[in-house]
């Protein structure tokens, strides 16, 4: 096995492209499981704790750019407000220790169905900006993950940042487990609001192929609040509209049964998880907009 | 390969290291530091928790080569790191990073830096010992160095803190009531020192 070293991001990319089968390293909190229980021994490990670009987060326009390797602490400590999603779901992961080193590079990069940045990134809309030497492009996240653990990456392309819409409503994200932490999702739910473009995005973790959205509910619920000028009154979603949401959420699941959990316990728990962040997320705009009109 | 970094102060050459090899393996193995344990060795016991440039980290789950020219403090340096950082006024405002620096090259002081011993416990050590928080004693390095580390920047915490702070490391024997006590103590002294 060869450890590879690169200063900077220029020869990360030339590394990777002289050794496609190489294994990029990063917090390393999925690769060092694998290789301590050897269940990979990988030629080459291209390691990118010594890129600095990587660990460093911008915020443009409407998106924050977050560097690969940006840790999951440091998402929850510095970017609660323009990303309250992500900043949610990195919280749920794993423990401090795991928090310090892993990020959501690393979790693109693996592509488990259970990782919990996708739900998140899902629903707030985001692209994952992917280099080699060939050049740069952008990946919409709904054309990211292509099957379980597998992701849109080329052999020679390394994830450079994800570019995250910043949050224009609220958001939430929740997550079944049998205790708060270092918890594996049974399965998982994010959902933000978009009161400027009045639609509804949704993210399901755990209980499909791959990361999902649940395209059927956000139509449903898109369709739903305008007809009833929710956006506009504010008023109390009707209890028929969340419950027929939840139901296209757990239909949207393809989930499986394994030790974590079963299959339908998974569409059960995604229905009610869909339901409580749909009035969570909904008092919290019903709130803000009591504010900024006053009338409170 | 070559590995070469800092522990606890002391720069450190590990020679014919694997390129696959944990952190963990090479304190333990090669440079004969074991207090930082090995227990699962895939990040969800915190019993290899170590510093590595001030973070609390798995050192199980960190590549060896990727410690290169970093600093890492284990148990074993825990006394000697909690002295220093008293003796430059704490860290509770952050900026912990100057005083890394300081302890960068440090000689070892009259102590034998390889086992810990001989020299005062740490406040948080002390504290764990006098609220009997230890029995088997495998979760402790640990759970000294993650402790450690929150009352370094939190030093009023609350017990949803601590419980936060700690929720990365297992403990199989004392059910966790006394290692509560032991960092409330811990806490409490620090308040009263200041
Ligand atoms: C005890 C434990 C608990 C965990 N709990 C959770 C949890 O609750 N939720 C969760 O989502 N995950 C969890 N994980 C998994 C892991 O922590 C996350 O997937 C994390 O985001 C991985 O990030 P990393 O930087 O450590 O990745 P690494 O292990 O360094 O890399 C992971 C994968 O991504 C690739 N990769 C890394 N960076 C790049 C890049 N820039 N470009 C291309 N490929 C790259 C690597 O080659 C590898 O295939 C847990 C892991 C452990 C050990
Ligand atoms: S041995 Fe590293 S976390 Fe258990
Ligand atoms: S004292 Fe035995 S595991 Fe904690």
């Amino acid at each position: 096995m060869d450890f590879l070293r690169p200063a900077s991001w220029e020869e990360a990319l030339a590394a990777k492209a002289e050794h496609p089968t190489a294994v990029p390293i990063a917090g390393g909190t999925d690769v060092m499981v694998e290789i301590n229980f050897d269940h990979r021994r990988p030629g080459h490990l291209l390691d990118l704790t010594r890129v600095g670009d990587l660990y460093e987060w911008e915020a443009a326009e409407d998106s924050v750019r977050v560097g690969a390797s940006v840790p999951y602490t440091r998402i929850m400590e510095n970017l609660r407000a323009e990303l309250p999603g992500l900043a949610l779901a990195s919280h749920t992961v794993a423990s401090p220790q795991i928090r310090n080193r892993g990020g959501v590079g690393g979790n693109l990069g693996t592509a488990s169905p259970a990782g919990d940045a996708h739900p998140a990134l899902l629903a707030a809309g985001a692209e994952v900006e992917a280099e080699s030497v060939r050049g740069s492009r952008r990946i919409p996240i709904d054309e990211f993950y292509t099957g379980v653990k597998r992701n849109a990456l080329a052999p020679d392309e390394l994830i450079r940042a994800v570019h995250v819409k910043k949050a224009d409503g609220p958001q939430q994200y929740s997550k079944v487990g049998t205790r708060n932490a270092m918890v594996i999702a049974v399965c998982a739910f994010g959902l933000a609001l978009h009161p400027r473009t009045r639609t509804v995005r949704t993210g399901i973790g755990s209980a499909a192929p791959t990361p999902i959205r649940a395209k059927a509910a956000e139509e449903f619920l898109n369709a739903a609040l305008e007809e009833g000028g929710f956006w506009d009154n504010g008023k109390i979603i009707t209890p028929s509209v969340a419950q027929r949401f939840a139901q296209l959420c757990s239909g949207a699941c393809n989930p499986i049964d394994d030790v974590r959990g079963t299959a339908s316990y998974r569409r059960h728990a995604v229905g009610v998880m869909a339901r409580r962040t749909l009035t969570w997320t909904w008092e919290s705009y019903r709130g803000a907009r009591r504010l900024t009109e006053g009338a409170a | 390969m070559r590995v070469n970094f800092t522990v606890n102060g002391r720069r450190q050459e590990a020679d014919d290291v694997w390129e696959g090899e944990s952190l963990l393996y090479v304190l333990r193995e090669r440079l004969g530091l074991p207090g930082s344990k090995n227990a699962c060795e895939q990040g969800e016991c915190g019993s290899c928790t170590v510093r590595l440039d001030g973070v609390p980290v798995c050192a199980c789950l960190v590549a060896a080569g990727q410690a290169e020219g970093r600093e890492v403090v284990t148990v074993e340096g825990l006394a000697d790191y909690a002295r220093q950082r008293a003796e430059h006024g704490g860290c509770a405002t952050g900026s912990c990073g100057t005083f890394l620096q300081d302890t960068r090259g440090r000689a070892a002081q009259g102590q034998d830096s390889q086992t810990g011993e001989g020299t005062e416990l740490a406040p948080i050590q002390q504290a764990f010992i006098d609220a009997g928080a230890v029995q088997c004693g495998f979760c402790t390095p640990g759970l000294l160095v993650a402790a450690d580390e929150m009352l370094e920047h939190n030093p009023n915490p609350t017990d949803a803190d601590i419980r936060e702070a700690l929720s990365g490391n297992l403990c199989r024997c004392t059910g966790y009531e006394k290692i509560m006590d032991a960092v409330r103590l811990a806490a409490a002294r620090q308040g009263e020192a200041v």
